[in-house]
């Protein structure tokens, strides 16, 4: 072992296989070698999505070139094979989510599929008339809005616990809200728009103290934070895997095996059945039983390629650097006069929201652009999180893996020449 | 490559600084609201009208630079006219930041043309057109960019 090794292992939980250089991890990036109006490519959009590393990349391309066919069906070798490199897929999900069983693990297309899920099957069976469905008002649209449809389908009431200043959720709040009609809560580890790491094991013990079932949005934590479900005792977790390095469209949902088992199908077809007569259908056990009609095998191969990317280099060691830069960005960018950074929470994942005096974020986001540095702008789909802070949009720069400290640098540079074009 | 300079030119950034008609008609005669979804704009634009002829339009809102100043120079340029100049104007306008020729002299909206390097803000350009034609139309519906 290397000295450099050894370091990080001393302050790792996990054993990377070599010291954490950012340089190395680049050049797994094809993408960031491109160039954007002549400059290098500065990707701090990795909120919106991330980039693939090559092993992902290829791991989908193998599995075109070689293995694809159907799952679960078929007596043919390369049908056991996708087979195997589906459920191995699984395998690594449960390991990373650190479930109890592999079959807690329910593919769906993203994120905000899984929480549809989760509102339509077991939402429309335990909520009724009366009852309330607890979220925060950090949450991206795709938690809220698939409980205001349950909601108005049962006559629920949707109940949102506020949040501080800093952009922290106020957990008194949230203990006043929670009685004994609160069926659901619904929160979100990560805020995508503000970064706030939320104290979700607490918040999870207190709902479960008011028999409420839990979900967590983990879309944003999962880039940046080592997830036990266990640990955290959620009954359900979901995340998209394209904001972890895998391709786009395909998703998980966690949930506890006695809630999926008691759970109804979301979507009817194949795949989720063990018998089918005209007159009765006998459903698949979990989580075939939510996984209608042929899935996206090889989706679910790139997600399996993006997790084990991610082991090897160690979530933690991956967190360390990432909250670098973050500490990194708050005072490169607050030293900017003018800038103002929106979300200031003491426990923050690697995500900088900030608004100019004077200037709006669109423009910002086009000066930005024109200098390589791709950043979002606008509400980032937390409407409710602007009106909270008075703003109708903010610049979001979001770190991953990849990103250094230069990009950074590249970033208030060029938010200096907004200030020249537009100030 | 298209320049920053092509988009922020001085009038545009003067009116984005100190948009004229901005402000809300008393009695209008036809009001409508504007929003572009994907970026949190709002605009609100309402006419006077003195027979077929805009007498007065104004609008309000939030929104970003060129929105502003598209807004408040689309004020300006539309006092005056009637309804049908300023369907034509709209139309030509769009052609413009769309990059079309299909378009006649646009005067002081020129400024604009150096939209058309810039594709993901046509809409922010094109907000309160469309709203100032959904209020010539009597629209009761929020108009949407997207």
């Amino acid at each position: 072992m290397s000295v450099a090794a050894q370091v990080v292992h001393t302050h790792s939980k996990v054993e990377p296989a070599v010291a954490f250089d950012v340089e190395r991890i680049r050049a797994d990036f094809p993408i960031l070698r491109e160039r954007v109006y002549g400059h290098p490519l500065v990707y701090l959009d990795n909120a919106a999505t991330s980039q693939k590393p090559d092993a992902v990349i290829q791991a989908m391309l193998e599995y075109y070139r070689h293995d694809n066919a159907n799952i679960h069906r078929g007596v043919h070798l390369l049908s056991q094979r996708a087979t195997n490199a589906y459920e191995a897929a699984r395998s690594a999900v449960h390991a990373f989510l650190h479930s109890e069983l592999a079959s807690e693990v329910v593919f769906v297309r993203g994120a905000t599929e899984a929480i549809n899920l989760v509102a339509q099957t077991y939402g429309r069976v335990h909520v009724g008339p009366g009852d309330e469905v607890l979220i925060t008002a950090m949450e991206h649209h795709s938690n809220i809005v698939p409980w205001q449809i349950l909601c108005e389908e049962k006559g629920a009431t949707l109940s949102v616990a506020p949040i501080d200043d800093r952009g922290e959720v106020v957990l008194d709040e949230v203990q006043k809200l929670l009685h004994p009609r609160t069926k659901i809560v619904s929160i979100t580890h990560v805020s995508n728009a503000l970064g706030t790491v939320n104290p979700v094991r607490e918040m999870i013990r207190m709902a479960h103290e008011a028999k409420a079932v839990v979900l967590v949005d983990g879309a944003q934590a999962v880039p940046h934070l080592r997830v036990d479900v266990q640990d955290l005792d959620c009954d359900f977790y979901v995340f998209s895997g394209h904001k972890i390095y895998g391709p786009t469209g395909i998703g998980v949902l966690y949930g506890k095996a006695a809630l999926l088992d008691q759970m109804p199908p979301y979507q009817g077809g194949g795949e989720m059945i063990s018998s089918v007569t005209f007159e009765k259908t006998v459903y698949n056990k979990v989580p075939h039983k939510f996984e209608a009609g042929t899935p996206d095998i090889g989706g679910v191969v790139g997600l399996g390629a993006a997790i084990a990317y991610i082991s090897a280099q160690g979530v933690d060691a991956i967190g360390m650097h990432e909250h670098a830069l973050l500490m990194y960005g708050m005072e490169k960018l607050s030293a900017i006069q003018g800038v103002r950074i929106v979300g200031t929470a003491r426990e923050k994942a690697a995500v900088i929201s900030f608004v100019m005096d004077g200037i709006h974020p669109h423009d910002i986001g086009t000066i930005l652009d024109q200098e390589g540095v791709a950043v979002r702008t606008g509400h980032h789909c937390a409407q409710p999180v602007m009106d909270r802070f008075g703003i109708p949009a903010t610049v979001r720069a979001s770190f991953a893996l990849y990103n250094t400290e230069e990009e950074i640098d590249a970033l208030a540079r060029c938010i200096k020449k907004v200030k020249e074009v537009l100030g | 490559m298209s320049d920053l300079r092509d988009i922020y030119q001085e009038v545009i950034l003067e009116h984005a600084k100190a948009p004229r008609n901005f402000r809300e008609l008393v009695d209008p005669h036809q009001k409508a609201e504007g929003s572009n979804p994907l970026c949190g704009d709002r605009c609100s634009v309402s006419v006077a009208m003195d027979a077929a002829v805009i007498k007065d339009i104004a609008f309000q809102g939030s929104g970003c630079a060129i929105s502003r100043a598209s807004a408040s120079m689309m004020t300006q340029a539309l006092k005056g006219k009637t309804k049908e100049e300023a369907e034509r104007l709209f139309h030509d306008f769009q052609e413009m930041v769309t990059g079309g020729n299909g378009h006649s002299d646009m005067g002081k909206l020129q400024v604009f043309a150096g939209i058309s390097g810039f594709p993901t803000r046509v809409k922010c350009a094109t907000l309160a057109w469309h709203t100032m034609h959904a209020a010539l139309h009597g629209g009761r519906e929020p108009v949407s960019t997207e």
